[in-house]
């Protein structure tokens, strides 16, 4: 009886929990597929009489007059400069991760960059605007490119760091008694043995860029530069838009987060314990 | 001709040196510039002349702003209730998902969901489930006859930062949930098929057996929540925008209106260094739990 109980509570737990997860975002695709007479019923019927993804082709098409041109070209700009700042970062980072790990007594520059990480952006921000201003800068990629390095950079670098940890030294020992150099054993040696690890981070790093708002908020202002969380965040603003295709954007920009989140699983932990929050 | 040793140290420094460069030009010297612009009257669009020294001015009347203050207290409020409910809530879903029960596997997967939802997005779902006109909150309480009618949720003072607070509890409890199943997963099973046979109750294997292994990884959890929510900015821009009656003016929202709506970057770049040096304290706090957690890991390796 007592187990029967227990075994009932378990799975009322895990319904909720569920429901809880998913009622919020099934919410926002079915505004995305509903008209909105359908939507201002009263008392709501939830699913929509007429299932409607004419949204989701106004939003891929890039005729003039339709919301698909600032949308693709904001999808292009997330891609770029995620892209962008990870490749760089990861340049940056796997030497000084290496170093951190195979030449230790340098600890205290990790636990600082760490630190500095986590200092909040509007630290920073105001210095940051002046310089991409002088040097022209501000809306560009290559602006938002070099200011995201400083998110991914301490991060990256923290979690690599632990990887190289992790691995067997004695190989790389054997190659540099053989003449190698230190950076050829790095090349040839360890990086082929932490590939598999190595995807993973740089996937986590990215996600951090395609998440950031703050810095893409002010640092550009317009198509040129602007992307997807600021062209959300800016139709949200407008006050007679159509809420359906605001979530339908919002649909469509969550699609790759998730599916490198359900990707990552199983590496998920340690980067969230190095402070990859996404807060 | 160099030893070796020194050769190494050498060739340490040249590996780290770009980062560091780079992590310097983009953190540190920033925060020096301002640190520096917190002592002048500059304004976020160049008035012509250079920013004059005006000395600690700007700090001064900071800390006499009573709507700093109120915001100050807002943020404590909204960060130290947010993460305590995430905490429990964290830690009660990780102690569900480590029972054995059919479907656990996909509910591990629906836990990761609000964590990898984009920020922006997590904002602008809440925003449109608390729509008063059609929102789903509104329709569901409205038909498990819970409220009598539609309300404006973001849109009166009394509930505007509580919604923002369940949009935040509800993206980053998963958080909680992953770090503290990780270690409960960790957990050997006969540690407690030997508690149980010694007819431990249920209530002391978790103070004796769970709890101990998990106050870490929560502990990690936890402090990484604190900072992140004392900087709380998207979720408000997208929601609210800091109102109604600035009901959701959070520190972020406070200092990024100086600067960038009210165009004063002097006493911005002040309101920010203070705030920075509040953010500092739970910095340091995490930094001696990383340093501590690697001591322990190195001392049971030897």
């Amino acid at each position: 009886m007592k187990r029967n109980l227990r075994t009932v509570l378990r799975y009322a737990a895990a319904l909720l929990v569920a429901a809880s997860i998913l009622g919020p975002m099934l919410w926002l695709f079915l505004m995305s597929v509903s008209s909105t007479s359908d939507l201002t019923r009263v008392p709501l019927e939830w699913l929509p009489r007429q299932w409607d993804f004419s949204r989701y082709l106004r939003l891929v098409s890039l005729q003039p007059d339709e919301p698909g041109a600032l949308f693709l070209h904001a999808l292009w700009n997330s891609v770029l400069v995620a892209c962008g700042a990870t490749l760089i970062s990861l340049l940056l980072a796997i030497p000084a991760a290496f170093s951190f790990s195979r030449y230790p007594g340098r600890d205290g520059w990790l636990f600082g960059s760490l630190a500095i990480y986590m200092v909040p952006p509007v630290a920073f921000v105001l210095p940051l605007y002046f310089v991409l201003q002088q040097v022209g800068l501000l809306n560009t990629h290559l602006g938002l490119v070099l200011v995201y390095c400083s998110l991914i950079l301490p991060f990256l670098t923290w979690m690599l760091k632990n990887q190289f940890d992790a691995l067997p030294r004695d190989i790389e020992q054997a190659a540099r008694l053989d003449g190698l150099r230190f950076w050829q054993v790095l090349l040839r040696i360890t990086l082929p043995l932490a590939k598999p690890m190595l995807g993973a981070s740089a996937l986590f790093g990215w996600l951090l860029a395609w998440d950031e708002f703050f810095y893409a908020l002010l640092f550009t202002s317009n198509i040129e530069a602007q992307t997807l969380p600021v062209t959300i965040a800016g139709f949200t603003a407008g006050r007679a838009t159509d809420d359906g295709l605001i979530a339908a954007v919002g649909i469509l920009a969550s699609v790759p987060p998730l599916f490198i989140a359900i990707w990552l699983q199983k590496t998920l932990v340690s980067g969230l314990a190095s402070g990859g929050s996404k807060g | 001709m160099l030893s070796l040793q020194q050769r190494e140290h050498r060739q340490a420094w040249v590996l780290l040196a770009p980062m560091l460069v780079v992590m310097f030009l983009l953190t540190a010297w920033p925060l020096g510039r301002t640190i520096w612009l917190s002592f002048t009257d500059a304004a976020l669009i160049g008035s012509g002349g250079a920013p004059g020294y005006v000395g600690l001015e700007n700090y001064l009347y900071a800390l006499t702003d009573p709507d700093f203050q109120a915001s100050i207290l807002r943020t404590l409020w909204f960060t130290v209730v947010s993460v305590a409910i995430e905490g429990v809530i964290g830690v009660l879903v990780a102690l569900l998902l480590n029972q054995r029960f059919y479907g656990r596997n996909i509910l591990r997967v629906l836990v990761i969901l609000p964590w990898a939802l984009p920020t922006i997005v997590n904002a602008m779902m809440w925003r449109l489930n608390f729509n008063p006109d059609y929102g789903s909150v509104n329709a569901l309480l409205t038909q498990l006859g819970i409220i009598d009618g539609y309300r404006s949720w973001l849109g009166s003072p009394d509930s505007a930062l509580n919604a923002v607070m369940l949009a935040d509890i509800w993206k980053n409890y998963p958080l909680v949930t992953l770090l503290v199943l990780a270690a409960l997963q960790s957990i050997p099973d006969d540690l407690f098929e030997a508690a149980r046979l010694d007819g431990a109750s249920a209530w002391r294997r978790f103070r004796a057996i769970t709890f101990p292994a998990i106050v870490a990884p929560l502990s990690v959890a936890l402090v990484l929540r604190t900072i992140d929510a004392f900087k709380i900015f998207d979720i408000i821009y997208v929601m609210t925008r800091g109102g109604p009656v600035d009901s959701t003016k959070t520190l972020s929202f406070f200092v990024y209106q100086e600067s960038f709506s009210y165009l004063r970057a002097g006493s911005g770049a002040a309101y920010a260094i203070l705030m920075a040096l509040m953010c500092g304290v739970l910095i340091t706090l995490y930094m001696i739990m990383l340093l501590r957690q690697r001591r322990r890991s190195t001392a049971n390796e030897t």
